[in-house]
Parts: structure tokens; sequence; C-alpha cells
């Protein structure tokens, strides 16, 4: 059932292959744009960013002949700015950065780049664990409707979008398949 | 994710879900105590009061740390220095703080039931730190925390709490929760002190220690309360440490991973030898360490959603007096 186009609405945009041909060259970007791997570490944002992380990690070790750069994950939980506005208390899974930030070149890594206000919150949690040189932010998917003044340096697909819509990356390791669909949630 | 209490004032009743979920996230709390910098900004601009009618060093600290860690503001009131003194009544003191706006107030009173009636005056959530010889259901989230993370699991596990369980408002909250979360309970003590009623709850009961450890996979000593003593329920100190003073050579009889739990402070010498507070078998500091997380948790979960009650039910501000009253039990 799982086609191009998928029940409820949903457009496929971005298929499996899409996907990692996408995580490949923005694997081969960071690579040129940091000339080497020195001091350079990925941390993911949870969920769906740490697997995404963990994929362009993977790539550069092919690409470099084995270089396996450090790797954390970082949970923005306890970093969000909606405490008060009413969401649903949502699942601390907690943050895990074993490596030393101070000096690092960081990577962060997320699925869908939208408002801003996630990445806001990953960085404010990265700065608890020390002073990184840089962090720098790679996506699969920048929305665009920003509220802060946060850009991507690394995209996979920039892909317009309306304010009604949703982007949902799916991903083998917890959807069971990979995929990027848009779906209208409500007129705008 | 299932957590719904609006207060956490004792742990009877609560769902196993719930309990489990408490635990999650204390768990991955754990990880903010070991950082360098040791605070997240979670509760920035929420203020928590501890008001303390009894005293306390190891709980009042712990919340307090727990509330700082999130970057809440804290502040402490102990009933020395407070209005009581001028006999206010417990009431009328929680009406005036909540008109101060806190987001939490935390509570240790004397009397049993007292954060129970305090639930029903006010609106933001209370923590019960303590009442009486009734619950104290952090110190018991705590212990099954720290049981968790030494052995894997709680279901299956037998658990011996050793000591005074007629007075004992930590060995009732660790009852109730270990039962639901499906361990069995010795409660094991001089027969004056282990009240039968507490088999309906499901405990198993034992009044000589050899019996109560045998194969059993955690022991949990009690304090043994000298200022709640004063009836004779045991002849002297001296006989009591002779039959339940847990030593090297009781806890040989216990399984062999068996770990050995303290709510603290500890009689050295009375209901536990030194040997064994200190020995390889003692998880007592884990507890303490636990205990903040388990608290960071808990403020964690009760504040964020209050506000979230607030958020979605606007209608509801109308009648703040009768808001998220009584919560459970």
């Amino acid at each position: 059932m799982d086609s191009a186009v998928t029940g409820n609405g949903a457009r496929q945009v971005m298929d499996a292959r899409a996907i990692e041909r996408a995580l490949v060259r923005v694997a081969h970007e960071i690579l040129e744009r940091n000339k080497d791997t020195e001091q350079l570490a990925f941390v993911g944002i949870r969920s769906r960013g740490v697997h995404l992380a963990e994929r362009i990690r993977r790539a550069i070790q092919e690409i470099e002949a084995g270089t396996l750069v450090p790797f954390g994950v970082v949970d923005i939980t306890l970093y969000r700015d909606d405490l008060d506005r009413g969401l649903q208390n949502p699942v601390v899974q907690g943050t895990d950065i074993p490596f030393a930030v101070d000096g690092r070149r960081i990577l962060l890594v997320d699925d869908v780049l939208f408002t801003g206000r996630t990445v806001r919150a990953a960085m404010d949690a990265l700065v608890d664990f020390g002073r990184p040189q840089s962090i720098q932010l790679a996506v699969l998917v920048d929305r665009g409707h920003r509220e802060l003044p946060i850009r991507a340096d690394f995209v996979g697909k920039n892909l317009p979008t309306s304010l009604g819509e949703q982007v949902r990356v799916r991903l083998a390791e917890v959807d069971g398949q990979d995929e990027v669909l848009i779906e209208t949630v409500r007129e705008r | 994710m299932a957590f719904t209490q609006r207060h956490l004032l004792g742990l009877e009743g609560v769902p196993a879900d719930e309990i489990t979920a408490i635990l999650d996230t204390a768990a991955s709390f754990k990880e903010i105590s070991e950082r360098d910098i040791k605070k997240v900004p979670t509760l920035r601009g929420k203020t928590v009061i501890n008001l303390f009618y009894e005293v306390s060093t190891r709980t009042r600290t712990s919340f307090e740390i727990a509330a700082k860690r999130l970057s809440a503001d804290t502040i402490n009131i102990s009933a020395s220095s407070s209005s009581t003194c001028k006999g206010e009544t417990l009431a009328d003191t929680a009406r005036n703080l909540e008109a101060m706006r806190p987001d939490a107030i935390v509570v240790r009173h004397p009397s049993s039931g007292a954060c129970h009636l305090l639930a029903r005056h006010l609106s933001c959530p209370i923590l019960n730190a303590g009442d009486g010889c009734h619950e104290h259901p952090t110190q018991a989230l705590l212990d099954l925390l720290t049981i968790r993370g030494h052995l894997g699991r709680i279901a299956g596990l037998t658990v011996a709490i050793v000591g005074d369980i007629l007075h004992s408002r930590v060995a009732r909250s660790n009852l109730h929760a270990l039962r639901t979360l499906g361990a069995t309970v010795r409660l094991v003590g001089p027969p004056t002190l282990v009240p039968p009623e507490l088999r309906a709850l499901g405990a198993e009961l034992h009044t000589r220690l050899d019996e109560g450890v045998r194969d059993a996979d955690v022991i949990m000593m009690l304090r043994i309360q000298r200022e709640r003593q004063s009836a004779n329920f045991f002849p002297t100190l001296d006989e009591y440490a002779q039959y339940f003073c847990l030593t090297e050579e009781a806890v040989r009889l216990a399984k062999p991973q068996v770990i050995i739990l303290h709510p603290g402070p500890l009689n050295r010498g009375l209901e536990i030898a030194s040997a064994v507070a200190d020995g390889p078998y003692s998880v007592i500091m884990d507890q303490v360490t636990n205990g903040v997380a388990v608290r960071m948790a808990l403020l964690y979960l009760l504040i964020a959603r209050s506000k979230a009650e607030d958020a979605l039910e606007p209608e509801a501000l109308a009648e703040p007096s009768r808001r998220r009253t009584g919560g459970r039990g």
C-alpha cells in the first residue's frame, strides 16, 4: 500500500533511493566544507535525527576509508520553550554526548527544519556541555517557515510547503521503511 | 507515556504504567547530575515551595537540588520559623502560600493525611515528602529506581522490608508500589511492630530475621525511629539489635547477588551492622543519587502537566478553587 500516493491524501516526495542519494551528497558536502574530519563530531536530535546522523557518519566512513567520527544524541525535551503552551508531556529519553564538546566542530543533524525552535533548543542543550568551536546544521528536509534566525548548512531537499501541510519523514530504523511524505492537515 | 497524576500524595492505587513512566523519566534525568553544568532550563521561572513541618536533611536537600537542577526557584519553609508557631492552621498557611502563586508545593508533615488535606484546598501540585505514618512516595520511587537499576526489573523479585513496619511510611509506600509492579514483599520485624492488617495488602509477615531474608533479592532496612518508641514496642535497643540487626551472617542467607537498601539516617549497630552498610551489597549511596533524579522527574511531570491543563482549559480559570482538587486518593 505504501506507494507514491498513500491514503489520507499523503503524497510521497522522497523515496528510499532519493533519501540515500541526498544523504551521500550531504556527506560529501560536509567533507568538502570541513576539509578533514579532525575534531568533527555528529550530534543527532532525537528521534529521527539520530538515525540520519548515524547514516551520514557511515557514508563519511565509506568515503574516507575508515574514519568514524564521534557521535552523540541530544534530547531537546528539557530545552523546549512550550511547557506552558498545553502540549502533551513529551517523553524524556535523555541526552548522551560521550565526548568532550570543547573545541569540537559539531554537526547537528535533524530530519525536518521548520520553525527553527527545535534547533534553537538543541544548540542550548549542546552549549550546556561546553564550548564547541562551531556548530553546523544538516537536515534531510528544509520546509521553510522559520520563526527564528536559523538556517541549515547542509540540506537534503528544499521542500516548499504551506503552513497547512505536514511533512513526515519515515525511516526504516523506526518506521519500517524510508520515505518522506507531505500531507494536508488543514486548509490555510 | 502514561502520566495522569495531579499530585503525588501516595503510591496506593497508582497504576503500574504510571509508576513505570515516573521511573523511566527519572532514569533519563540521571545524566543531568553527571554533567559539568548540572542544570537544564526546563522549569525556569517556576517556583517550588518546600514546606517542612518535620526535620529533614536528606529529603529536603534532595528536593531543593532537584528543583534547582531544573532551574526552578525554591523556597524552604520549616515549621519552627513559620507562622504555625503563631497558631495558624495548616490550611490557612497553605492558602496564603498559594496566593503567592507557587507552581508546586512539597510537604512533609507529622500527621498522616496532611498532604491530602492540602490537595483539597489548593490548585497547584502537592508532592508528599512524608506524612506521619502514612506514605513517603518519593522514597519508595527512588528505592524502585535503585532496584531496577541493579537487578533490571521489579516483577518477580522477593523484597524483605525489615524493622519498624508499624511506624514506617517508607514501608507502606514501598509495599503498595512493589505489589503493583509484581514483587513479593515480606515484612519482617518483632510482632509488636508488624501490623497483621498489612497481610490484606498482599504482604507476607515474618517475625524472624533469618526467615525473612532467606533467598531474598532485596533487603530493605528501616531506621528504628527512636522518637516513636515511647510505648515499649520492644524491651531495649540492645535486645532489638540482637534479633534484628542486619549482620554479614544474615546477609549470607539471601540470594548471592542481593542488594541492601536503607533510607537513612543509619543507626549503625542497631538495625544495620557497619560492615553491611559499607559492604559490597550496599546500594545506599545509589539511593541518595537516584533520589535527586526521581524528584526531578516528579517536579517536571507534575508541573508540566498542570501547565498543560491550564492551557487546555482556560474556562476553568473562572473557578480556580475548584480546579485540580483532590487528585487521586
